[in-house]
């Protein structure tokens, strides 16, 4: 079967979800076809449902409260935020809003909104345009945060996500859009066995080996799965070197559970990320995983990321900036070290 | 005018309930009230159907939700740390929700929130007013400007009242509000007026005519309501001069009201809205704490 790309996936979700329910919108900028918003998700939509699609002004601040009381009054409004580094505008009605409606109104009301946003660099866009945020929005309780990547089911996360009753910020990530959306066969994807979670949102781990021993698991979400998967298989052909890798689609609430399985069968962790290092989603990951797999652990986790700082526009600088394979790969190799001493 | 005038002084015996209860050690964290500024609570949500219309206020909302609801029980117990409150506690005096009332506490966020719901009730179609209560302090917040933009791109049936009561908090709107508050709104496009009085009856008529073209046109509607406030923000935070607040006693909508009534009905209303608060506390006092950790 041909794989369709990521966007595609996407795209199709969205129609089925606009032929499904009636209480569905799109909201955004620039949404109206022929241009179908920046990176064309909601293509074809504003043609067959010109009165469900609102193109907006660009207004983010306030994008976020609209989309709050449409979910507030019962439609499921999908708000399309063109660049997740856009999210800083609006974080008072994420943090105050959204985040709160359903709690602090002693659970009254509901608020399935979602929020789908591309986050990510590796496509030249600088400073403002390239971040992937995704840490900002793990101190957010009450809210769900999916992050989908190129070897999960991306039509059926945001199908999921379409019809959370909680709000669900939908994290996509941009070298995903144009990728093929692979999938495993028979429990096997790049000549790796794959186990895929039950549930709406869930991770699937990757073994070279079977699910034998090994030396490292690394986890990894978004558009750092397939650098994690590239890492793994460098490892098993230039080291013999086997790892797992966990792919999570959900980091809030963030569930742990296929990480600690695998811990134990590796005995280290090491977290990959596109975010900056500093409080980010593998400083998260590491305090839950050692509080619950301390024992399984040979040493400390380490945490691959972004840098602390920019992400530069040139592609020679933003390479420096971003973590790679070989990050990841080095990462595994002094968890390695420390095993043979 | 009778029921105008009951509504007020619910509203207003209430509130020094609170304030008195503050100053007695009895309640904790903050509260503010719309003291000197209930003729706009009362005037404008006389218009509207609870069942169908929809309000979303913000922090000093006592007056909004006591006239949309009736409900001083659920609001006393609500501000007393209660689980009889309107939201078992958890909100507070700021943070409200029962049926289609909503308030929230950082301003100017309110407004993307009635936007977003009177998006959602043009899409139902059900003929829904919505009314968002702003302050003349909120008019500094961006968000505001945003929504005044797509409720008039979008034609939201959208009634957004200012309650300018010319202080932010202890600011003076000379330092915080440059040109005309009305013009705002007229630059959007958005029908406006502007009172100038906290005579209920006055509010009332023109309330009634906002809330009327909204229905009418589906349009967007902006009424400043240029008022006084003649309690403090919060409580005991009040810089103004004596004299000033001993001036703005002439416009206090109890007795620009009470002056046209019967002084018979006037203390029959008083003492029957003293008894409702009375025993509205008491029944707050008998219920139990929300949370349990302090009753360890």
């Amino acid at each position: 079967m041909r794989q369709r790309r990521c966007v595609d996936e996407l795209n199709a979700a969205l129609h089925d979800a606009f032929e499904r329910r009636s209480d569905v919108y799109l909201i955004g900028e620039d949404l109206l076809d022929p241009y179908g918003g920046a990176f064309k998700v909601g293509a074809g939509l504003s043609s067959r449902w010109p009165e469900r699609v609102i193109t907006t002004p660009i207004s983010e601040a306030s994008l976020f409260g609209v989309a709050a009381g449409m979910a507030l009054r019962g439609y499921r409004p999908i708000l399309e935020i063109m660049f997740g580094d856009f999210i800083a505008l609006g974080f008072d009605q994420i943090v105050n809003g959204i985040s709160k409606f359903r709690e602090m109104y002693n659970d009254q009301v509901q608020v399935p909104l979602v929020v789908r946003t591309p986050m990510g660099g590796r496509r030249g866009y600088g400073p403002t345009h390239s971040q992937s945020l995704e840490k900002f929005l793990l101190g957010v309780p009450n809210v769900s945060m999916v992050a989908p990547s190129e070897v999960h089911d991306v039509r059926a996360l945001l199908t999921n996500a379409i019809e959370d009753d909680e709000p669900v910020f939908f994290i996509e990530n941009k070298v995903m859009y144009g990728r093929p959306n692979r999938r495993p066969v028979d429990g096997l994807l790049d000549g790796m066995r794959c186990v895929e979670e039950s549930g709406p949102y869930p991770a699937l781990t990757f073994s070279g080996n079977d699910f034998a021993e090994s030396s490292a698991t690394i986890v990894a979400y978004g558009g750092m799965v397939p650098i994690a998967l590239d890492a793994a298989v460098q490892l098993i052909l230039e080291h013999e070197v086997f790892c797992e890798v966990v792919a999570l689609s959900r980091l809030l609430p963030l569930g742990i559970d296929a990480i600690v399985e695998s811990v134990a069968r590796s005995g280290a962790l090491v977290t990959a990320e596109e975010g900056s290092l500093t409080a980010g989603v593998g400083a998260e990951l590491t305090a839950r995983v050692q509080e619950r797999a301390w024992g399984d652990l040979r040493g400390p986790a380490r945490r691959v990321a972004a840098a602390d700082g920019i992400i530069p526009a040139a592609p020679g600088l933003e390479a420096e900036a971003l973590p790679g394979v070989m990050d990841i790969v080095d990462a595994v190799l002094v968890r390695q070290a420390v095993r043979a001493s | 005018m009778l029921d105008f005038y009951r509504q007020m002084c619910l509203i207003r015996r209430f509130e020094e309930t609170l304030l008195e209860m503050f100053s007695e050690g009895l309640l904790v964290g903050t509260t503010h009230t719309c003291i000197g500024q209930e003729a706009n609570a009362v005037g404008v949500l006389s218009h509207v159907d609870a069942d169908l219309d929809v309000v979303v206020s913000n922090h000093r909302c006592h007056g909004h939700y006591i006239a949309f609801t009736g409900d001083v029980s659920g609001l006393i117990a609500e501000v007393m740390g209660r689980v009889t409150g309107t939201c078992g506690g958890r909100g507070g005096s700021q943070h409200l929700c029962r049926g289609n009332f909503y308030t929230n506490g950082v301003q100017g966020s309110i407004a993307p929130l009635a936007t977003g719901i009177a998006l959602a009730e043009r899409e139902r179609g059900a003929g829904a007013l919505t009314t968002v209560f702003l302050g003349d302090g909120t008019l500094g917040q961006g968000a505001v400007y945003e929504c005044l933009n797509m409720a008039s791109l979008w034609s939201l049936p959208l009634l957004i009242v200012v309650e300018n009561n010319r202080y932010a908090q202890t600011t003076p709107s000379e330092l915080a509000v440059s040109g005309s508050v009305a013009a705002r709104a007229e630059a959007f496009g958005i029908e406006t007026a502007e009172l100038d009085t906290t005579d209920v009856v006055q509010v009332h008529a023109a309330a009634g005519a906002a809330a009327s073209s909204v229905r009418r046109s589906g349009r967007p509607y902006f009424l400043v309501l240029n008022t006084h406030r003649m309690a403090p923000h919060s409580k005991g935070d009040d810089t103004r001069h004596p004299d000033e607040l001993e001036a703005l006693r002439e416009h206090d909508p109890l007795r620009v009201l009470g002056a046209r009534l019967e002084r018979s009905d006037r203390a029959r209303i008083e003492r029957e809205c003293r008894e409702e608060i009375a025993a509205a506390r008491e029944a707050g006092e008998e219920a139990p704490a929300a949370g349990a950790a302090l009753a360890r």
